[in-house]
């Protein structure tokens, strides 16, 4: 019984901030291009505080870490290279976050938010636009935001070059949060 | 002697092929076990360059060769020597599309799409599976090996006319007609 209240107790600050997500429906990805090819990845696990009413959004918040060794993509090889010290240098930097700043609607159901990133060590601001569609109980929140990979030292040395790999990269997000 | 020569688009496509082939083979070879590099993702491009137009080239020789035939094999040329020498061009067409297309299909299954010349993504022949891009990339190994042998047998069999049984056989090829 005292344990359960203990957990209960850890957990309700936790609760009562954020709005548990189907991480099922739940998606961290990118798509960055080498000479012109486009290659997908994402990020398999990241923890999620987001409190989010579409119609109080300016009242909303997210606060998200990913776990950078979590990596995936098309191939081990290129999984593997990722984590070296060039790129996201996950003994190093474990983590990658973001917190919003803030939210504001734009109409429908378009919202933009503004935040800043932090990746390998380096905090950015970022801003972009977003969607937040209701449908059966569950808020499916979506966007795609731009960044520059070298702004963030991610492919250092021989990678820093965007003659190959390009500068920019696409980070796609998509989370399903129950209840609202 | 006087013998049937190729027409010049013929000799023209054979030997542009016959040039990119080589290339298109040692760059695969010299590229395989190289470390991730820019430089790796640059020649791994050119390789793929190379191969779709290998392809493309090869479907513009068979086209052609359907509608205009080829020269007859030398009189002296007969029984299991001429179906030797059938045998093997066959085996050089069917190779001269097997081996682009399963680069191809590798490409698609290991998540890493053909981009031609750095301008047209090309169709993905096969879903995202990086177990059947490891399989694809064996077969496309061993039919390249296959090829090497074909070739080798190619030439061999071209020089012994030659030089051998010096019937002039490569004037057929060459683009200059020879001196009388």
């Amino acid at each position: 019984m005292r344990l359960i209240t203990a957990l209960t107790l850890a957990t309700l600050p936790v609760l009562a901030l954020a709005q548990p997500i189907d991480a099922a429906k739940s998606q961290i990805g990118f798509t960055m291009k080498q000479l012109n090819v486009p290659v997908d990845g994402r990020f398999k696990a990241f923890n999620a505080n987001i409190d989010f009413d579409p119609a109080k959004a300016a009242a909303g918040r997210a606060d998200i870490t990913i776990q950078t060794g979590s990596i995936a993509l098309p191939t081990r090889d290129a999984e593997g290279e990722a984590k070296k010290k060039e790129w996201f240098n996950t003994t190093q930097f474990p983590t990658a976050r973001f917190v919003t700043s803030s939210i504001k609607p734009l109409g429908g159901d378009r919202y933009q938010f503004s935040g800043k990133l932090t990746i390998k060590g380096t905090t950015r601001d970022v801003s972009a636009p977003f969607t937040a569609k209701s449908t059966g109980g569950q808020t499916l929140v979506e966007g795609v935001l731009p960044i520059s990979r070298t702004a963030y030292k991610i492919g250092e040395g021989e990678w820093a070059d965007d003659g190959t790999v390009a500068d920019a990269v696409q980070i796609k997000f998509k989370v399903a949060l129950n209840g609202k | 002697m006087q013998i049937d020569r190729y027409s010049r688009p013929a000799i023209a496509m054979h030997w542009l092929v016959a040039l990119l082939i080589v290339g298109g083979f040692a760059l695969g070879l010299y590229v395989a076990d190289l470390p991730l590099s820019p430089a790796k993702f640059k020649l791994i491009a050119w390789h793929k360059w190379i191969g779709i137009t290998v392809l493309t080239l090869a479907v513009l020789r068979l086209v052609y060769r359907l509608v205009n035939g080829a020269p007859p094999l030398p009189e002296s040329t007969q029984g299991l020597m001429r179906a030797a020498a059938h045998a093997g061009h066959l085996a050089l067409y069917v190779l001269m599309f097997a081996i682009p297309l399963t680069g191809w299909a590798m490409s698609s299954a290991y998540g890493f799409p053909v981009v031609l010349f750095k301008l047209w993504q090309l169709p993905e022949l096969v879903g995202r599976d990086e177990a059947l891009g490891d399989l694809l990339k064996s077969v496309h190994q061993w039919l390249n090996w296959s090829m090497a042998a074909c070739v080798a047998g190619h030439v061999a069999a071209a020089f012994k006319h030659h030089f051998v049984d010096r019937d002039g056989l490569l004037w057929r090829m060459s683009p200059h007609a020879q001196r009388r």
